[in-house]
């Protein structure tokens, strides 16, 4: 933080942070595979949020110290976790009835392409890769807020913020928010709607066309 | 008058009438709560032609994917192959036919069979390649026909049970492993721990034995964490 006169957009976890932020006190979330698991260690205690991991557990209370790790205790990307005060264990068919039920109020999914419309890509490359759905289609509609965080751009430089997803769509019209190492995002009215922008991030920096942004 | 026990010596006395061709169920969470003893046994018989359905059919070479190597899976029903590069490979050369499906609506399907529903509506996959080829119906929002999943076959693995086979999971070891052997014609689990009739109280039975057919102490479980990431 000590250079941020010459910084340029957010860090994974100050990306988590802003994430965070965005998470009510006392409510229930769950954390997709992949950058959305940084939020466990982060998530103050104080906001009293009941983490949610889709392979049967709700209160997830950061990492187990090496002594008290488990094989039996992982979240959903089979990482070992601790469990907080609260906290439940539950068969899969249990752990995704709390989410098509409308029982989960935050989801945060890690992504490839999401579009204007809250159209969301994450799980293939046609061709090229398959990592398969997981829990995602299923989270997308079920929890109440669907908050996508990926980078801005593709290590080719392409915008990951679109027009219109290429890639096979993970759900269509899901997303509400957005946030990337440039920048938070509302899908609002087939558009982007910038939230905030990281520091020394401009919107002429975020290579979007202008008519992407509200 | 003589009733016939569940219990079983061993592995492989409790999966003695496999064939090839069968369709095999197992539990597990990449890793976390896999059968270990079951599937080393049908490494070792060598039937071909599986129907594999599971959430990951194995991951980091381990578990089915023991099974993979071998070429002893044809198909596969599962939710996600990130972490298993032995599914991977072998679904993009065309060795192994695989059908993703939403992990709430797999684990679903596979609770439909086991409970006697014959089909659902679900939102998951709606709009997507997922809902090619099925019935899309409108409610709040359009949903996708889904359809019951069974199998000949579940292998599961619990940290407790009884000789009636009552079940107790430990932590998220359990994910789909009661559905499972609620959906399949023979469920065999194995236990790291047989203890008697009455030790696991009832209100804390996971899973009642009516829905398993056999059941055997395991051993040399090696319970292995895919990514153990700590505080210190």
């Amino acid at each position: 933080m000590s250079e941020s006169s010459n910084q340029h957009g957010w860090s994974k976890a100050e990306m988590a942070d802003t994430v965070i932020d965005l998470i009510k006190p006392g409510s229930s979330l769950n954390l997709g595979i992949g950058m959305p698991t940084m939020i466990i260690e982060r998530m103050p205690r104080e906001k009293h949020v009941m983490i949610h991991s889709e392979n049967g557990v709700l209160g997830v209370d950061g990492r187990p110290s090496q002594g008290s790790a488990s094989p039996t205790l992982i979240n959903a990307g089979k990482e070992t976790i601790a469990i907080g005060p609260g906290a439940s264990f539950f068969d899969s068919a249990t752990s995704f009835g709390m989410i098509r039920g409308g029982h989960i109020d935050f989801c945060v999914l890690g992504g490839m392409e999401v579009d204007r419309h809250g159209n969301l890509a994450n799980w293939m490359i046609p061709g090229k890769k398959v990592t398969g759905m997981g829990g995602a289609m299923d989270l997308v509609h079920g929890a109440k807020q669907v908050i996508v965080m990926l980078s801005h751009c593709s290590k080719a430089g392409k915008c990951k913020l679109v027009d219109q997803c290429a890639l096979p769509l993970t759900g269509e019209r899901v997303v509400h928010q957005v946030v990337t190492d440039l920048g938070l995002f509302s899908i609002y009215r087939g558009q982007f709607k910038v939230e905030q922008l990281a520091p020394g991030v401009t919107i002429e920096k975020l290579g979007m066309a202008p008519e992407l942004l509200a | 008058m003589t009733v016939q026990t569940k219990v079983y010596p061993d592995a492989a006395a409790a999966l003695f009438d496999l064939k090839d061709g069968i369709s095999l169920m197992s539990g597990g969470f990449g890793l976390c709560g896999i059968p270990e003893n079951s599937i080393r046994e049908i490494v070792k018989q060598g039937i071909l032609n599986i129907h594999a359905i599971s959430n990951n059919i194995g991951n980091s070479g381990r578990g089915l994917a023991l099974l993979l190597k071998q070429q002893q899976i044809s198909r596969a029903t599962c939710s996600y192959v990130g972490g298993n590069p032995d599914l991977e490979k072998q679904m993009l050369t065309g060795e192994v036919n695989a059908t993703l499906v939403p992990q709430g609506t797999f684990a679903e399907r596979i609770r439909a069979a086991g409970m006697g529903i014959r089909a659902f509506y679900t939102p998951a996959g709606a709009g997507t390649l997922v809902a090619e080829g099925k019935e899309v119906r409108e409610f709040d929002r359009p949903c996708v026909l889904e359809f019951p999943l069974s199998a000949d076959y579940a292998i599961i693995k619990a940290q407790k049970g009884d000789p009636y086979g009552n079940l107790w999971f430990q932590e998220t070891a359990r994910n789909f492993s009661p559905l499972m052997a609620m959906a399949a014609q023979i469920t065999v689990v194995e236990v790291e721990q047989m203890v008697a009739l009455g030790e696991i109280p009832p209100e804390d039975v996971h899973l009642p034995g009516v829905f398993v057919q056999r059941i055997y102490q395991g051993k040399d479980y090696e319970n292995v964490t895919e990514f153990p990431v700590h505080r210190d």
